[in-house]
Formats: structure tokens, sequence, C-alpha cells
């Protein structure tokens, strides 16, 4: 074969892109708060290696994800020009790249940092990467509760990596963000027309109809409320948080319920409907977690490290 | 499929600026690498 047939090497971007940028920024806001508004100091080198590796291996995962899927993404308008459907890219390039990253974040957290952070991302990974996207995901309409345990790994990891321990705290940040995905992805499905159906992808919308899947949106936002409250309840010696906290998840809560509310008891008003309430609370859903962690954030900073007696 | 030589050579360039620039970025990652490996050392020593 002679240069002028080969096919070109992929660009670094591509590399890039196999990581899901986007999801990564999110991934790192939240084990950054994780870290932060955990009740020990971390030293700033190793928080920044911490965050890291947490990157990282969301990034190792998401290009596993990806090497896996190439199939269903070729068949999907969203995803057919990402590297692999368009060619830029072999797939075992995508798998070795992907694989080497995972490793390569397990190995620095453990030597770095600890191995218990170091397991727990490992986990994440092999969550993300087997459990869903390979056995999980293609199988079940409840893929995106199960997805959900995915992203729910990163405040968990950043809070081990600065604490050392697992204790009640970090396991609540896990839950927030778990009952936070499905109503957060179904708001989306309900408004933009997706062609997992065609690919062959159980996502609930399809397979339960609109109905079920506003019930459960109500359901998941229902279960948030209280479950957003316990930190507050939780004395601030075993991590628990004040009431800037309570205060912000208690107001943040109850408007995430409301509008979940109003998605849930409507129905579709035919193919003119604009699904505001729907967008709304898509929307909202983004500044709701935002808020809500760096809400602890602060009040870790502000009353529980007495900068504000 | 039949290939002019113009195509041929831009290629040809194309690879060539495609390695360069990969190896640049591997090179960066790999320095980092080096010096958050230094940070972490001084850091836990600490």
């Amino acid at each position: 074969m002679t240069a002028t047939t080969q096919p070109l090497p992929a660009e670094w971007r591509d590399f890039f892109a196999l990581t899901k940028p986007r999801v990564m920024s999110l991934v790192i806001f939240t084990g950054l708060c994780g870290l932060l508004a955990a009740p020990a100091h971390i030293h700033p080198v190793l928080g920044f290696t911490a965050i890291l590796c947490i990157a990282m291996g969301a990034g190792g995962a998401a290009a596993l994800n990806m090497w896996w899927e190439a199939d269903i993404d070729a068949g999907m308008k969203r995803t057919a020009n990402r590297p692999l459907p368009t060619g830029k890219m072999d797939r075992t390039s995508a798998r070795d790249f992907g694989g080497a990253l995972a490793a390569a974040s397990v190995f620095l957290m453990g030597f770095a940092i600890g191995w218990l952070a170091a397991a727990i991302l490992a986990l994440s990974i092999f969550y993300y990467a087997v459990i869903y996207t390979i056995w999980l995901k293609p199988r079940t309409p409840q893929n995106i509760v199960i997805g959900g345990g995915a992203g729910a790994f990163p405040p968990l990891i950043g809070w081990v990596a600065a604490t050392g321990d697992i204790t009640l705290m970090p396991v609540i940040l896990f839950a927030i963000i778990f009952f936070w995905t499905p109503p957060h992805f179904w708001a989306l499905a309900l408004f933009v027309q997706t062609d997992y159906a065609k690919v062959g992808i159980p996502m609930l919308p399809v397979v339960a109809g609109e109905a079920v899947t506003r019930r459960q949106i109500v359901v998941y936002a229902v279960l948030l409320l209280p479950l957003t409250l316990l930190p507050w309840m939780i004395p601030a010696q075993f991590g628990g948080f004040g009431a800037i906290y309570g205060v912000s998840a208690a107001v943040l809560s109850t408007l995430f319920l409301l509008l979940a509310l109003r998605v849930g008891v409507r129905k579709r008003q035919g193919d003119a409907d604009t699904m505001r309430p729907e967008k709304q609370l898509f929307g909202f859903s983004v500044l709701y977690l935002f808020a809500l962690f760096a809400a602890m954030v602060a009040d870790r900073w502000i009353v529980v490290q007495g900068i504000v007696p | 499929m039949t290939q002019l030589p113009d195509s041929a050579s831009n290629a040809a360039a194309d690879r060539k600026r495609i390695l360069r620039t990969r190896n640049i970025v591997l090179a960066v990652i790999l320095a980092g690498f080096a010096i958050l490996t230094f940070a972490i050392s001084i850091a836990k020593m600490g």
C-alpha cells in the first residue's frame, strides 16, 4: 500500500473529542465540589491531581463508550459526526486510547492520592463502560437511571480523595446526582426527537410513552427534595452542611419539583406544541445542579470553616 | 481510485503535519506529567 492510498492518521483533536469534553466539564465541576465541600484539607497539588484523575477517568470511559457504540453513533444524526463514524479514526485506536487513559487515571490516583479513591474511580469507569454501555443501555428503558449512577461518582471520588474514607455524606452526594439525572434527561427526551429507536436503544419515552415518562419525572423530583435536605440534617462534625446550603437546597428543590409537576400533569398539544414547560425544566435542571453544589462549597467555606462566624 | 500527483503530495504533507502536531501535543503532555510527578513528590513530602 502506498502513501497515497493510506487514510490520514487521526488528529489530536479527534482523540480529544473522544473524551466528550462537554460532559467532562460537569464531571470536573461536581468532582471539584466534592473535593472542596469535604471537611478536610488537601494540598492544592494533590487536589489538582485528584481532579485531573477524575477527568482522565471520565475521558477514558467516554472513549471506550464511543469505541463500543461506533455503529450506533453512525446511525444517529446527533452523533454521526463523531471521529469514529466519520472515519477520522479507526476503532482500535479509540479502544487503546480509552483503555490507556482509564488505566493511567486509576494508577495516578492510587499512587498520588490513595487506593480507596482509585478503586472507586476504577469502579466508576467499569460501571460506565461495561455495566451501562455494553450491558444495560441496549437492554432496558431504565438505561438513563442506570447511566445516572456513572455521572454520580465524581463528587464521591472528590470527597474520598480529600478525606480518605467513605461516610454517609459522599454517598448522599452520589444519590443526589443519581436521582437528578432521570428528570434532567427525560425532560430533554420529551422535546428533542432522537434517533435512539432507529438504532435499537430502548429509551423510556419511546418504549413506555410520554405519560409514563412524565410520571417518572415527578417521582424522581419528589424523591430529590428530601434527599437534598439530608445534608442539612447531618451534624457538621459528620460532614453535614449549614443554613446556607439548607435554605438554597430547599428553594432550589421546591422550584425543581414545581417545574416537574407542571411537566407531569400536562399532555402534548399536538405537533404545534412548543414544549415550553419541558424546556424550562431541562434548562433549570442544569442550573439547579450547579447551584446546589456551589451552595455546598460556599456553606463549607463560609460557615463551617469559619470564614464568616 | 486513481489519484493525481498533486493530491498525493498534499496527502503526504497533511500526514506529516498531523503527525508533527500529534508529537508536539504528546511531548507537552509528557512534560506536564513529569512536572506533575515532581510536584506530587514535593507535596507528599511536605
